[in-house]
């Protein structure tokens, strides 16, 4: 059961319960759906880019505990980052959900996404981790819809 | 031996003819809940396959010799197999396919090559999407259009509004005859009578009936039905599609190839009569062997003994899950459906409860289970399913119910 207390942890189901960042924005101007095929799960995220940086960041959707927190943990993590940066942050994510790294490759400032560290544990739910990173990643290269297959 | 008062079936022995049902998984006894998605095989559909490649292997009504005589005789024996167990007038109304999902496509594509623009398919809420896709693509190739029959809140079909959309337009209607999603079991018998009475075809979707009802396609009055081998204890990419021989006779071929033809010239090609029409090329012969297997096997334990076994785990599970703080059971009530148990929890995602489940060694499915019309209806992106096939018990019965326990603390619910 430990691997399920890894997964499971306080944090994820913090932001599973209490997603921070939900809603619509406004005045976004970039956004994307994001889909997984696999569980039905689907994401809308709002994106307000201004001078190349995420100025304000917002997602609707449901989706299992893993998805949704991981969904609310970004949007923390990327906000005030430039385009760059959250592709590299994606990046070394990626790499720690599937086990490809270990976690000293993140800075410390994104301490709370090492959270999920625990679905590399779990193969069928990197998906649900990386839905809405890959929706992100659409948003900014234009729109339109992502998915995980 | 787990004997019930009121079912007699030796749990115990029934257990010991299935090798994968004795297996530890994370350490837990293996509570092998998702028979919708696929059945366990026993050990003599798995000797009868493997005794096929180890003894009688060659290509089929194609070699004078020896082998090829029997593995011809031990394919058309299956085809018999297949017409007794759904109650056809000759096996040359039974075809070897994949499975349902090719069945539908066959249809789709054959039936459908005679639609006009306006013509009506009529399917309905409950369906899966291999009943929904192949003749969404046959409306887009011929203009012909969809009608869907709702469900009533309870999973049940609501016949009368089924019939209201029943007209002169209607071609063709498919429709499963349980549901895989809810377990819900149509009345197959009702809906073919009325949509013959408006001239149309019907087509059964028995992906999900076959492992639990006796069927007879003459009984129902349906003019096609499919069933997939592996869902009744049989090898993967096996299945079989009934279809009235005279109905058979009228459609064009699917795919082309060996087999398929009486005469080919490239001034023109004739087509075999069916079955062999729409068996293009080598088929699964060593599938159809196991897939007869299957069907002796189950015969063998009875299908009625089966489904009254299936209903009281079934019957368990609601009894068992009305006590868990924030489920609900979708669907019919026991008694009126097949062995699934559809449920939500509250606050907990059925993905997440799949994954814990599955740390304690019970295998449900978690998704949409490729109903995703269904699951819209219902209002849910998805549901857990458990599934019950012949061998579970009311101990795998618990074990379900102490993992949603689990599933409720690990997610602090
Ligand atoms: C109701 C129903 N129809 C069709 C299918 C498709 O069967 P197969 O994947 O064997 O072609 C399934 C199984 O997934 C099913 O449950």
């Amino acid at each position: 059961m430990s691997d399920l207390r890894e997964l499971y942890q306080e944090v994820i189901l913090d932001h599973n319960h209490r997603p921070r960042n939900q809603g619509e924005l406004p005045d976004a101007n970039a956004r994307a759906e994001g889909h997984n095929p696999l569980c039905g799960d689907q994401l809308t995220l709002f994106v307000k880019v201004e001078d190349g940086r995420i100025a304000d960041i917002r997602f609707k959707g449901c989706g299992c505990a893993i998805s949704t927190a991981s969904a609310s943990l970004m949007t923390e993590a990327v906000k005030g980052k430039t385009v760059e940066e959250v592709r590299e942050i994606f990046r070394r994510f990626h790499a720690l959900v599937t086990g490809e790294a270990e976690g000293q490759e993140f800075f410390d400032e994104f301490d709370s996404l090492m959270a999920l560290a625990g679905v590399k544990e779990f193969p069928v739910r990197v998906k649900c981790a990386t839905l809405a990173w890959h929706t992100l990643q659409q948003a900014l290269e234009g729109g339109g819809v992502a998915t995980t297959e | 031996m787990l004997v019930d008062s009121e079912v007699v079936l030796d749990v115990t022995a029934l257990r010991a003819q299935f090798p994968a049902l004795a297996q530890q998984v994370r350490g837990k006894p293996l509570a092998y809940l998702d028979n919708a998605a696929t059945t366990q095989k026993p050990h003599q559909v798995i000797e009868a396959v493997a005794r096929y490649y180890q003894r009688d292997n060659a290509n089929v009504h194609r070699g004078v010799h020896e082998l090829s005589q029997r593995a011809t005789r031990l394919y058309d024996e299956a085809r018999a197999t297949v017409a007794e167990f759904l109650g056809a007038s000759r096996p040359e109304e039974i075809v070897f396919l994949r499975g349902c999902t090719e069945a539908m496509n066959l249809l789709a594509h054959t039936l459908g090559s005679r639609l006009k623009p306006g013509d009506e398919i009529v399917l309905s809420e409950l369906e899966h999407h291999s009943n929904i896709v192949p003749w969404q693509m046959a409306c887009e190739r011929t203009g012909a259009v969809i009608r869907v029959a709702p469900i009533r809140d309870d999973g049940t079909l609501d016949l009368d509004a089924y019939r209201g959309l029943l007209s002169e337009r209607t071609r063709v209607v498919s429709i499963l005859h349980v549901s895989n999603a809810l377990g819900t079991i149509n009345p197959v018998r009702s809906i073919a009578a009325a949509a013959h009475e408006v001239g149309a075809l019907v087509v059964v979707d028995g992906a999900q009936s076959a492992p639990h009802l006796r069927i007879d396609v003459r009984e129902l009055g349906v003019d096609f039905y499919a069933f997939s081998g592996h869902k009744v204890y049989g090898p993967t990419g096996i299945g079989a599609l009934y279809g009235r021989y005279e109905l058979l006779e009228g459609l064009p071929p699917f795919q082309g190839g060996g087999d398929m033809i009486a005469r080919v010239s490239y001034s023109g090609t004739t087509y075999a009569k069916p079955p062999a029409r729409f068996e293009a090329g080598t088929p699964n012969i060593a599938g159809a062997v196991g897939l007869a297997e299957a069907i002796r096997f189950v015969r063998e334990v009875g299908l009625e003994r089966i489904r009254a076994w299936e209903d009281r785990l079934t019957e368990l599970a609601h009894q068992a899950l009305a006590d868990v703080p924030g489920l609900t059971i979708h669907g019919p009530k026991p008694g009126a459906k097949a062995g699934v148990v559809s449920f939500s929890l509250r606050g907990a995602h059925p993905h997440d409860i799949g994954t814990i489940l599955d740390m304690q060694g019970v295998a449900i499915r978690a998704g949409h289970h490729c109903a995703q019309p269904l699951m819209e209806r219902l209002g849910v992106p998805a549901t857990a399913r458990a599934s019950f096939g012949m061998y579970n018990t009311p101990e795998e019965v618990q074990s379900l119910v102490r993992g949603l326990a689990e599933v409720r603390r690990v997610l602090g619910l």
